[in-house]
């Protein structure tokens, strides 16, 4: 199945036969007090910086936060949207908890948008899933649910079915416009977290086909040597049926696992990508 | 073993998080005719501070945060009948919960484990808890404090709607509010009127003490 984004310039497709989909997280400003202080004076220059790291790392699709606390979260959205959309070609994926900052991200945007995210929670199906139809988007959806975020692979699933059913007999949103977020959680919390997100991921594998996609960087909170966490993780996942993930593409080491694991999984055909990244980096080490 | 050997065995089982040898060195104690006043303010809470404070270096990572809680959590079990018995208070009486629309817990069960192991009696109510049962609870336990954990940012403007509900029903004055959660900050804290804010478990246990000390001399006073 095949989840196809875009940018006004730049197709990005997102698939079990494809490279690995690295959507970069990194312009969220959740934990970042200073950039946190300057989007709320209307400063959104390290946008700029953020933009060139994590596309140079390797993104392909960018996620785009805007999630400041008393700041006007909807004015930012738009405008952060805008100003990415000048300076790169990269599909964007819209992250917001705020209706309205979807609504105008996406109203913004030129091209096909990933939103980020709904849940298997009525209302915010009800409010978000006519935004991804009424936009042609793709949606990140979720399986939690007002009472819980359940820990069983099969409740999980349960709820991709009911998301799935109303997305597509409701608002008729296409299957492959469908990613799964099945719920990465941290291992420094408990040990069996990850094992039942890897189940998960293998069952709606199996089961739906869909294509998946979650904040890689969840697994290891909590956990010193984070980054060796997150790139023993992804090539599990990946080979249970992950084809994207949310996380830092400045994190080199992690994007070459990912890489690594393209071609073992028959991904990159010949090698080509492998080989070409190599060289890529001996000719800017002799730099 | 003497006196000060076992407490010292005490401080560091509790530090590794070894649950077992905790309860059996609260057994030995008390059985030695130690008081569990003793155990808990001479061993276990000094243990857990010094957890916190490794933590806060980033020498101790999060499962050994928990490991260490749920060791002295254990030997809490045993002791708190006692010290109940013999008039001795918790620290403080805190009431948690995850505000309404939020299903998120894992932060805010680290935070408990935590509060616990600092010798806090913990009413957690769970998630999804609204307005009026947090007054409910308030009114029920009468804690010293009450923490409001949130996820997402659209669910932190409940913590507004919880100090509104507190204040209506006469109840904001008597308990001190506290609140937390991934995309919470400082300056959210303060505009919603909260009394303070913590950015992970072990600040949070840390303030929650600062703040229970003020008030109690404020109450003197």
């Amino acid at each position: 199945m095949h989840t196809i984004l875009r940018s006004a310039s730049r197709e990005v497709v997102i698939g079990h036969d494809q490279p690995f989909c690295i959507i970069g997280e990194r312009i969220n400003p959740t934990g970042r007090k200073i950039f946190q202080e300057q989007l709320r004076a209307n400063d959104l220059s390290r946008i700029h910086v953020d933009v060139a790291q994590q596309l140079a790392g390797g993104a392909m699709v960018l996620d785009v936060n805007m999630g400041v606390p008393l700041a006007d979260e909807v004015a930012l959205m738009v405008e952060a949207v805008t100003l990415i959309q000048s300076i790169s070609d990269v599909p964007l994926c819209i992250d917001s908890s705020v209706i309205e900052a979807l609504e105008a991200g996406l109203s913004t945007y030129q091209g096909k948008a990933l939103v980020n995210s709904v849940t298997a929670e009525d209302d915010r199906m009800e409010a978000i899933l006519p935004l991804v139809k009424r936009f042609g988007a793709a949606i990140i959806a979720l399986p939690n649910d007002e009472f819980e975020i359940p820990l069983e692979p099969e409740r999980r699933v349960e709820l991709t079915r009911k998301i799935i059913d109303v997305a597509t007999n409701n608002y008729g949103i296409a299957m492959e416009d469908i990613l799964i977020d099945p719920l990465a959680m941290p291992i420094g919390a408990d040990t069996s977290l990850v094992v039942r997100t890897l189940d998960t991921i293998r069952m709606i594998h199996d089961e739906f086909g869909l294509n998946m996609t979650l904040g890689a960087s969840n697994v290891s909170f909590g956990m010193p040597d984070r980054e060796t966490i997150v790139s023993s993780f992804l090539p599990m996942a990946m080979r249970s049926g992950l084809t994207s993930a949310i996380m830092d593409a400045r994190g080199a080491q992690l994007v070459r696992a990912m890489k690594a694991t393209d071609l073992l999984l028959n991904r990159d055909e010949w090698g080509a990508s492998w080989i070409a990244s190599h060289r890529a980096r001996q000719a800017a080490e002799s730099a | 073993m003497n006196r000060d050997e076992l407490l010292k065995e005490m401080y560091d089982s509790t530090l590794v998080g070894n649950a077992p040898a905790v309860l059996e060195l609260t057994r030995a104690g008390l059985d030695m005719g130690l008081d569990p006043e003793t155990l808990l303010f001479d061993a276990l809470i000094p243990s857990l501070e010094e957890v916190g404070a490794r933590f806060e270096r980033g020498d101790f990572f999060v499962p050994e945060m928990l490991i260490a809680g749920r060791a002295m959590a254990g030997a809490l079990d045993l002791l708190r009948p006692l010290l109940a018995e013999t008039g001795v208070e918790p620290v403080g009486k805190f009431v948690m919960g995850t505000v309404k629309g939020d299903v998120h817990d894992i932060g805010k069960n680290l935070v408990n484990i935590m509060l616990e192991g600092a010798g806090f009696h913990v009413i957690d109510l769970g998630v999804q808890v609204a307005p009026e049962r947090f007054v409910e609870a308030v009114r029920e336990h009468q804690p010293d404090i009450v923490g409001f954990s949130a996820f997402l940012t659209t669910t932190m403007p409940m913590f507004k709607a919880n100090i509104n509900a507190l204040q209506k029903a006469g109840l904001r004055d008597q308990v001190i509010v506290m609140v937390g959660g991934a995309p919470v900050t400082q300056e959210y804290a303060d505009a919603v009127g909260a009394d303070g804010y913590a950015s992970d478990a072990s600040a949070a246990v840390k303030l929650a003490k600062d703040l229970l000390m003020r008030k109690r001399a404020r109450v003197l006073a």
